[in-house]
């Protein structure tokens, strides 16, 4: 009990001291290959630890609400966040919530930021919320299809179960878990603003979606939230590689240094992650606004068109 | 090994009613093309396990005369078209995408319900094969509908062909006479649709089949 309550505070810190050096190592991997500098690999957190140091400016117009928020989005998102099992399944959170309420977690996160965003009443601010709403209108309905899809493989929407049934040899070649893989991939760079939906790297341009709601926020506040989005990317590339490539995950019940075994193999995966990341976002040009609802929309279609393929299958079979 | 082979030919066929999703998908020609190239590959793979699984040599042939006129020939063919007739910078108004994929969407699962219940004698390969067959004409006919540039609708018909070609191998004993004519008779499809779409360029400008509705014979 002592030994998996452990385990399960060192999830949570791995994830949140990993989250900047995630981020910062796409940038690295983004400036090398547009052979540019750079700033150093480390330079989130500085970046973090700068902002703490700060003085928070308030807007007059700003309500209480304003300066919860950045508090409740990154407890949501740190909550989501450990239910991931990341290096090891069966840790002690994972059997209370499964994968919709991790998706209801980041939900409710993407709610508050919104109503924050519309709290202080500049036009910025509310711009931004209309877009985030209507991305995540079409991008949570495919997130709960690729739910099922994967519930429909694996038999539960637990996802240690699921990761579990995904090492153990019966999987077998599914075109329906490529399809879920690909539609996660799009809702995943919708929901962390990546380049074809949304710049991470503007400030101030008229199509900025995440930029456009905190742009008020600053000192400590900007630095929790700068941080739970960070946590989200580091939630969104783990959840793709605990489900599609879950090797050397511990099981649960597994002995002390295969976890920390698996530890080493989630770290190393995220990294290859962020920069896959990087080089992806190279290679691609930012969509317009307008046409991210139809790039959303596949990931939608795709969820579904998975989950058909597979109720086929299984009715034959 | 049976569940191999069911595996492998579900992922086969299930990659091309998405690739027919890729096409409905896709507004940009150049791109439409190369997306259609990538299906006649697939579906030569596809025919190819078939021919494996059910030992049966002359749907090898089946499989290099899909690869080599649809993946080759056609597309090659349709690049010049569009390059001559310099229509390559344009982006198609279709329908909407949303709307189409929904749309596209109940095609599939019609056609699914219809085929597994029609062919619920044949062994399970012959029928989820047939099922995505169905699927895969069905979208075709979707893009003709949907698409206004008259090349886009070729590449829907083309593609309906393939969705002939899956169920013509999943029902075992076609005679391989019968594949190689159907083959030609594409390849003469695409010459006449070819001479079609020069004079229809050269009398009206432009390949968008809106320009041709004003000279129906029934709207006086």
């Amino acid at each position: 009990m002592i030994v998996d309550l452990v385990f399960q505070l060192l999830q949570m810190t791995l994830v949140i001291a990993v989250a900047p050096l995630l981020t910062g190592l796409v940038r690295v991997t983004k400036a090398r290959l547009t052979r540019r500098r750079g700033p150093p690999l480390l330079q989130p957190y500085r970046d973090l630890v700068r902002l703490a140091r700060k003085e928070a400016v308030v807007a007059d117009a700003a309500s209480w609400l304003y300066r919860f928020v950045p508090y409740l989005v990154f407890a949501a998102t740190w909550v989501a966040a450990a239910l991931v099992p990341t290096f090891a399944t069966g840790l002690l959170f994972s059997w209370s919530a499964d994968l919709i309420a991790i998706i209801a977690l980041l939900g409710a996160a993407r709610f508050f930021l919104a109503l924050a965003g519309l709290d202080i009443g500049t036009s910025f601010g509310g711009l931004g919320s209309s877009r985030e709403a209507l991305f995540g209108a079409l991008a949570e309905p495919a997130m709960i299809v690729i739910v099922f899809t994967l519930a429909l493989v694996a038999g539960s929407t637990q996802l240690s179960t699921v990761v579990a049934h995904m090492v153990s040899s019966n999987v077998g070649l599914r075109v329906s878990l490529g399809m879920a893989l690909v539609a996660l991939i799009i809702v995943a760079l919708a929901e962390n603003g990546r380049i074809p939906v949304d710049n991470p790297a503007t400030h101030l341009e008229l199509t900025m979606v995440h930029e456009a709601m905190i742009l008020e926020y600053s000192g400590r506040h900007l630095a929790v939230i700068e941080l739970a989005a960070m946590l989200k990317l580091v939630l969104y590339v783990s959840l793709t590689i605990c489900v599609f490539a879950p090797w050397g995950i511990a099981i649960a019940d597994a002995s002390v240094a295969d976890r920390l075994l698996g530890a080493f193999a989630y770290v190393a995966k995220l990294m290859i992650g962020g920069v896959a990341l990087g080089a992806f976002e190279t290679s691609i040009a930012k969509m317009r606004v307008f046409r991210v609802p139809d790039f959303v929309g596949a990931a939608l279609m795709l969820g579904f068109l998975g989950a058909l393929l597979l109720f086929v299958s299984r009715t034959l079979k | 090994m049976k569940g191999l082979a069911f595996d492998v030919s579900h992922l086969l066929a299930g990659g091309l009613v998405l690739i027919s999703f890729m096409l409905l998908y896709q507004d940009r020609l150049y791109a439409l093309l190369n997306v259609f190239a990538l299906q006649a590959v697939v579906l030569s793979l596809s025919v190819a396990w078939q021919a494996y699984v059910q030992d049966a040599d002359h749907l090898y042939v089946t499989a290099l005369i899909a690869l080599a006129f649809k993946a080759i020939v056609i597309p090659v063919a349709l690049h010049r078209i569009i390059a001559e007739l310099g229509i390559q910078r344009d982006v198609e108004n279709v329908v909407g995408v949303g709307p189409t994929m929904l749309v596209g969407l109940a095609l599939v699962a019609l056609s699914e319900v219809v085929m597994l219940r029609i062919a619920s004698e044949a062994d399970a390969l012959a029928r989820e094969d047939l099922a995505f067959a169905l699927s895969v004409v069905l979208l075709g006919m979707l893009m003709m509908v949907v698409r206004r540039n008259a090349v886009s609708m070729v590449v829907g018909f083309m593609s309906l062909e393939n969705g002939l070609i899956l169920a013509a191998t999943a029902a075992k004993g076609m005679p391989l006479v019968v594949e190689v004519s159907v083959a030609f008779s594409v390849l003469v499809a695409l010459v006449v649709i070819g001479v079609f779409l020069f004079r229809i360029a050269e009398r009206f400008e432009t390949v968008d089949a809106n320009a041709l509705d004003r000279f129906r014979g029934d709207r006086r």
